[in-house]
Order: C-alpha cells, then sequence, then structure tokens
C-alpha cells in the first residue's frame, strides 16, 4: 500500500481534535480562476447549470471586497495561496483502507459512521475536507420520504430542488464570502424534509478540515416542506496548524407554512496557539427563512473554536406568525476573535424573535455581539426580546456589543436588555468555601451564566457542550 | 491540647491598608459552642472571613490551627475540604446553577473518596430539607437568586447540613429572621452539635443563644477579644450593652 500511513499523530493534548489524519489525498493545485472552478465542478461530474452557476458567483465575487467592518484584525488572505479541493484519494487497490482510515479518524471524533455502531436516533453525514465520505442512516429515512444527502448527490439526484431553492435565501452576491462560497463550494449536506413529517430522527453532520492550505466551503440547504420539522445538527473539528485555514460556509434554511427547523452547532474549530499562531478563519453565512404563515426557525450555537469568527445566524421572518430564534454561547480565549450575533428581519404580521446571546471571554482575546432587529412597515404587531449578556474573565480579555434597532411599524414591541459582568471575588469566594476549586468554581458560573442556551440543544449534544465548555475553561483561569 | 481542637493564636488581619484584628487570640475545644459579640466595626465578620480564607483579606501575623494544621496560607476550598464552613450573613446569588447541582458538586468536592451516589445524596438532601421545612421545589431553584432572607439563610443551614463539617463558623446567620425561622435554623444547628462538631456562633443578639447554647462567649472589641465568660455574660451585654466593657478596658480598646 505505497503512499499511505495509517497513524494519526496527537499535536497538543489542550485541544484533543489537533491530530491530522495521514492520508493520501487528491487535491487540485492552490490558486483560483475560473479554470479552478471548472476543475472542481469536473471533478464533481457536474451538470452544465451548476458549473454557469460557479462561474457567475466568481464573477461577481472578484468584483466584491473583503468585508473589513467588524471588530477583529488578520492579515490579508491571500486567495491564491489556497487549496479550493482536497479530497481522500481512493484508487480501486486502497478504496477500502481508505474508507477504514477515514471511519477511525471519525471514530476518534466521536462520529461512529459504521451502520453498526451508529447512534440510535441520529443519522451522520460527514464530511471531510472537501468531500462528505459517508451518510448513515439514508435507508431509514427514505422510507419516510426524507432526503438527506451530500449537497454534491443532491445535484445530482434532486437537482429541481437544488435549482429552486439554492441561494435563494443568501443570494450568491449577498457578501464577499457568500460570493466566494458559491463560487468555490465543493460540498456540505442537503435535507428534504416531506409535507407533514416530524422527522423522528436527529440529522446531524460533521466537517473536518485536514488537509494542510486547504479552505473548508461548505454549502448546506435544508427544506422543511408544510407542517414538517427537523432537528439538524453540525460539528467541526480541525487539526492543530499553525498556519492559518479559511473556513467560508454557508447554510440555507427554508421553513414553509408550519414547519419548524432547529439547527445546532457546536463549532470547535482549532482555536490558534496561545500567540495566535494558527487557527481557523470561520467565515460564516447562516441564514434562514421563515417563507410560511406560522413556520419557525431557530438557530442554537456554541462557538468555543476558530482563531476567528465572523458568524450572524439569521431569519428572515416573511410568513405571518413566524417565529424566528437565536440563542448562542461564544467563548473566546487566548487570542481569538470571535464578532458574531444574528439578524432578524421582521416582514410578516405577528412575527416573533427572540435572541439571547452569552459571551464568555477569557486570556487576551475579543468578544463582539452584533446583531440587528428590523422591523419592516409590513410587520404589525411584530415583537422582539433581546437578552444579550456578556461575562469576563481576568482583566486581559474584552467584550463588546453593537445591537441595533430599526422599527417601522408602530405597533411592533422590541425590548433588548444587556449585562456585562466579571466573575465577581464573592462568587468565587463563596463556592470554593464549599470545597470546590478554583476551575471548577470557574466553570459552575459559566455554566451558569450560559445555561439558558445549553438547554435549547438536543439532550446528549447539551452533555457534550457543557464538558467541553469546561475543557476550554481549564486554560483559562489563573 | 488536641489535634481536633481550633486554635486562632495572636491573629493579625487586614483589608487593603486597614488593620482590622489586631492579635486575636481564641481556643475552641472539640465538640464545644463559643459565641462571638462585639459591636459594629469590630472585626467580627472579618474574623468568619478570615478563618475561611477571603482573598481580601491578608493575615499579617498570628494562626489558625485545625487538625494539627496551620491553614493561614490554605485556599478555601481547601480548608473547606479540611472540614470547615462558614455559613455566610451574605450568601451570594450563582444564577443558572440550582440548588441540587451545586450541593452535588459541593458535596462530591468535600466528601472525595467518600462520595455518594447520586440516590444516596438525593435521599439525604430530601431529609434534610425535610427537616429544615423546606419546600422540594428549592432543588430547582437557582442558588439564593431571588431568594428572600430567610431563604438564603436556611440554605446555608442546609448546606452545612449536607456538608458536615467538623468546625463551623455562622456568621450573624440569626439577623433579619423571623422566629420561626430561627427555630428552624437552630434545629438544624443543634442535629449538628456534638462532640465532632465545634461551632462559633457571631452574633449581635441574645435571642438565638437561648436555642443554641453557648458553652463560652467573647466580646470582640477594636480588632481583640477583650472578654470571655460563661453563658451568664450574655445577659449582662443584653442589659448594659458594650460601653461598660470600653470602660472597663480603658482608653486601649477605645474604637
Amino acid at each position: 500500500m505505497p503512499n499511505l500511513e495509517t497513524d494519526s499523530k496527537l499535536v497538543t493534548d489542550e485541544y484533543k481534535y489537533g491530530f491530522e489524519t495521514l492520508i493520501q489525498s487528491d487535491a487540485l493545485p492552490k490558486g483560483l480562476n475560473e479554470d479552478t472552478i471548472r476543475a472542481i465542478s469536473a471533478k464533481k461530474n457536474e451538470p452544465q447549470w451548476m458549473t454557469d452557476w460557479r462561474l457567475k458567483a466568481y464573477r461577481r465575487w472578484q468584483k466584491m471586497k473583503e468585508p473589513r467592518w467588524a471588530d477583529v484584525t488578520y492579515p490579508p488572505i491571500d486567495y491564491q495561496d489556497i487549496c479550493y479541493y482536497s479530497a481522500p484519494k481512493r484508487d480501486g487497490a486502497n478504496a477500502e483502507a481508505i474508507d477504514e482510515e477515514m471511519a477511525r479518524t471519525f471514530e476518534r471524533l466521536g462520529v461512529p459512521l459504521h451502520e453498526r455502531n451508529a447512534l440510535a436516533g441520529v443519522a451522520v453525514d460527514a464530511v471531510f475536507d472537501s468531500v462528505s465520505v459517508a451518510t448513515t442512516q439514508k435507508e431509514k429515512l427514505a422510507e419516510m420520504g426524507v432526503i438527506f444527502c451530500s449537497i454534491t448527490e443532491a445535484i445530482h439526484q434532486h437537482p429541481e430542488l437544488v435549482q429552486k431553492y439554492l441561494s435563494s435565501v443568501v443570494p450568491v452576491g449577498d457578501n464577499f464570502f457568500a460570493a466566494l462560497n458559491s463560487a468555490v463550494f465543493t460540498d456540505g449536506s442537503f435535507v428534504y424534509v416531506p409535507k407533514g413529517l416530524r422527522c423522528p430522527i436527529e440529522l446531524s453532520t460533521y466537517f473536518r478540515i485536514n488537509a494542510v492550505d486547504t479552505g473548508q466551503f461548505e454549502r448546506t440547504l435544508i427544506i422543511a416542506d408544510e407542517g414538517s420539522y427537523v432537528s439538524y445538527i453540525e460539528g467541526c473539528t480541525a487539526p492543530s496548524r499553525d498556519r492559518n485555514q479559511l473556513h467560508a460556509a454557508v447554510v440555507e434554511l427554508i421553513a414553509l407554512e408550519g414547519a419548524e427547523i432547529k439547527y445546532s452547532t457546536v463549532q470547535n474549530w482549532y482555536a490558534g496557539d496561545d500567540e495566535g499562531r494558527g487557527g481557523i478563519y470561520n467565515f460564516v453565512t447562516k441564514r434562514g427563512h421563515c417563507r410560511g404563515r406560522k413556520s419557525k426557525i431557530s438557530w442554537t450555537q456554541v462557538e468555543v473554536g476558530s482563531a476567528i469568527t465572523w458568524k450572524y445566524p439569521s431569519v428572515i421572518l416573511e410568513g405571518d406568525h413566524s417565529v424566528g430564534e437565536f440563542y448562542s454561547v461564544a467563548f473566546t480565549n487566548k487570542k481569538m476573535q470571535a464578532d458574531t450575533g444574528t439578524k432578524m428581519i421582521h416582514v410578516g404580521a405577528n412575527t416573533r424573535s427572540t435572541i439571547v446571546s452569552k459571551g464568555i471571554s477569557a486570556g487576551h482575546s475579543r468578544n463582539s455581539y452584533r446583531g440587528l432587529v428590523q422591523i419592516l412597515p409590513s410587520a404589525a404587531n411584530a415583537r422582539n426580546h433581546t437578552q444579550c449578556d456578556s461575562m469576563l474573565i481576568g482583566s486581559t480579555c474584552s467584550a463588546n456589543t453593537y445591537p441595533v434597532i430599526e422599527c417601522e411599524n408602530e405597533t411592533a414591541i422590541t425590548e433588548h436588555e444587556a449585562t456585562t459582568s466579571k466573575i465577581s471575588e464573592e462568587q468565587m469566594f463563596y463556592i470554593m468555601s464549599r470545597g470546590i476549586d478554583e476551575e471548577s468554581a470557574t466553570s459552575l458560573v459559566v455554566n451558569g451564566f450560559c445555561r439558558d442556551v445549553f438547554k435549547e440543544l438536543p439532550m446528549e449534544f447539551s452533555v457534550e457542550a457543557i464538558k467541553l465548555l469546561e475543557i476550554k475553561l481549564e486554560h483559562s483561569v489563573g | 491540647m488536641s489535634d481536633a481542637d481550633i486554635k486562632i493564636v495572636n491573629l493579625h488581619a487586614r483589608c487593603e491598608e486597614k488593620a482590622i484584628l489586631k492579635g486575636v487570640n481564641l481556643t475552641i475545644n472539640q465538640g464545644e459552642v463559643h459565641a462571638l459579640m462585639g459591636p459594629n466595626g469590630s472585626g467580627k465578620s472579618t474574623l468568619s472571613n478570615v478563618i475561611m480564607g477571603h482573598p481580601s483579606y491578608e493575615v499579617t501575623e498570628g494562626e489558625i490551627w485545625i487538625k494539627g494544621q496551620n491553614i493561614v496560607e490554605m485556599e478555601p476550598d481547601e480548608r473547606a475540604r479540611l472540614g470547615i464552613f462558614l455559613a455566610f450573613q451574605y450568601p451570594v446569588a450563582i444564577p443558572g446553577v440550582t440548588v441540587a447541582k451545586f450541593l452535588k458538586s459541593s458535596t462530591d468536592a468535600t466528601l472525595g473518596e467518600k462520595k455518594k451516589s447520586a440516590t444516596e445524596f438525593l435521599k439525604e438532601l430530601r431529609e434534610n430539607m425535610k427537616f429544615l421545612e423546606m419546600n422540594e421545589a428549592f432543588l430547582n431553584r437557582f442558588l439564593n437568586d431571588g431568594f428572600s432572607g430567610g431563604e438564603k439563610k436556611r440554605m446555608e443551614i442546609l448546606q452545612m447540613l449536607m456538608l458536615k463539617p467538623c468546625f463551623a463558623v455562622m456568621d450573624e446567620t440569626d439577623s433579619g429572621l423571623d422566629i420561626d425561622a430561627l427555630q428552624v435554623v437552630s434545629k438544624g444547628v443543634n442535629k449538628l452539635t456534638g462532640p465532632e462538631f465545634s461551632l462559633l456562633v457571631i452574633t449581635h443578639y441574645e435571642r438565638i443563644l437561648k436555642h443554641i447554647k453557648p458553652d463560652h462567649l467573647h466580646v470582640l472589641i477594636d480588632g481583640k477579644i477583650v472578654m470571655t465568660g460563661g453563658p451568664e455574660l450574655v445577659k449582662e451585654l443584653e442589659e448594659k450593652g458594650y460601653d461598660w466593657i470600653r470602660q472597663e478596658f480603658g482608653q486601649e480598646v477605645l474604637v
């Protein structure tokens, strides 16, 4: 078996997902031009309409400027120094060995891909660098009429759905990173839940960046047809490397009349080392569209990784009586920078939105909440409640909030509450006086602070999130 | 003196630049209940905070011996694990952390190897809550968050019952309690008193000392214990106040 090592190495103890899978990959050379896009499209054997769509996006992107308004600083990104396509190489003889190695990598990340080990009640799509490597529980889902597959497969198998909904929520030219993603996206998940079905299985995608200097540009599209319900979970990790890597995803959610989509994320990309070297640039556009009456979209995110996060999962509340929710915990440490929040655009009458944001900064990090609540003239009786809390650990970090409320209908009611606090000496003393050590005491206070968000996560995921935050906090005290 | 006794020797402590304790000497033999009284600002709460290891107070001189160890350099959690407990005068709220979760974490931390299963723990917790006439709904409330004064004090005693310390300091636990609550709190404390448990009750009022009977009473004025007596001293203080002690001890103890 030439050129294939099956050993992985652990780069750092602190970030236990920091190992690299040594595997031969089939990659395009670095750089971006129309040929790169044609090559990606060709590798995926895409129909002409898809190639054209990508090229249009690329031409659009070329005319756009990288946004720099966020409260983050980083050196210029050389878009010609990035590899836009990398896939585990599978050629006849070693295909099976590769599949095993992939499965082992995901097992190690806590994501079982073999059907025999699969978690009951959860279906997983695993994305490794640029491609989806496995989707579990497909048959069971198919019986119910649920389509859950990689976006690549959807382009081939369900072109009518993809053509109808792709970029219908995040237009190609929405922003610089969305345009880039549209041009070069390689894989991601596709979900369609048929009318009236309450999907009993949690759908989950696990994203893993492995290759060096490779960007991950995933594209996720979820459609909940009338009266349906789906809960979708995504998790992300990457090896610890001393160079930055770009992750620019686009996620679009569409909820038709009476449908509900619950989207949960635990983002734990590599965040860089103590000096701020390396880590993922996480520049993501996530948007949901409550298209029908009484539809509901709920975003819950636990953001504990990435060197830089630029992410605003939003909801367009078009259907009357539709509901949008955003629950967020963003933890930054070391030299991490996060600029995250949401947009709630109220278009329909009697639309309601809730925003609960908890930012925790430690180390030398910078953590900003940026939010927009927009009530359009048509949104009679719209309501929004925003709760935006920041907590500081230590004295070298910072927290900022940039909330904007634009209200153009006088029957609307918006409420905004915000707090900034330090973990108080009195709280720490009180907890420690009960025998609990400093680290555990900090973690107790922080978990209490995040409770309103954690309780929105699916049960097992919530336990994971709490554990993850505890691990992250271990190195932030003292 | 046995290792089980508590011995405070020539204790000096300050907060920021202000000296507050100026040579406290106090020995509590194992199993004894001591009361500490004194006017406002005499250093009573400082003494309780220093015993527990509050980071804002600096011990500049002296020792505190418990179980054969001088604890002045220990962290608060180490002291708690040694068996020291402080019932706070003003317990702080920990939003988002339920009473059940907090008590499980603290009992697990203090009991170490001997920690109980969740079932045993809950059984014991429920019994103690019943004993303190607390509603079970407390278990899912956030610790001290929105609690009334009386509820907070009961919660302190509940924690004391669960952690079973060998030495407890009660910092004005009786302040602001009505008669019924005072009785419940006292009942809880008396459940623990015995040969294995030493107690220091800090108070302004004699009434709690009718429920929790001290073996000895000390008067703290200007950072020093200036008078020590038996239970009979309680009545004298209640009637005459502190001025006569100040006069007796002259200029030296005037605040």
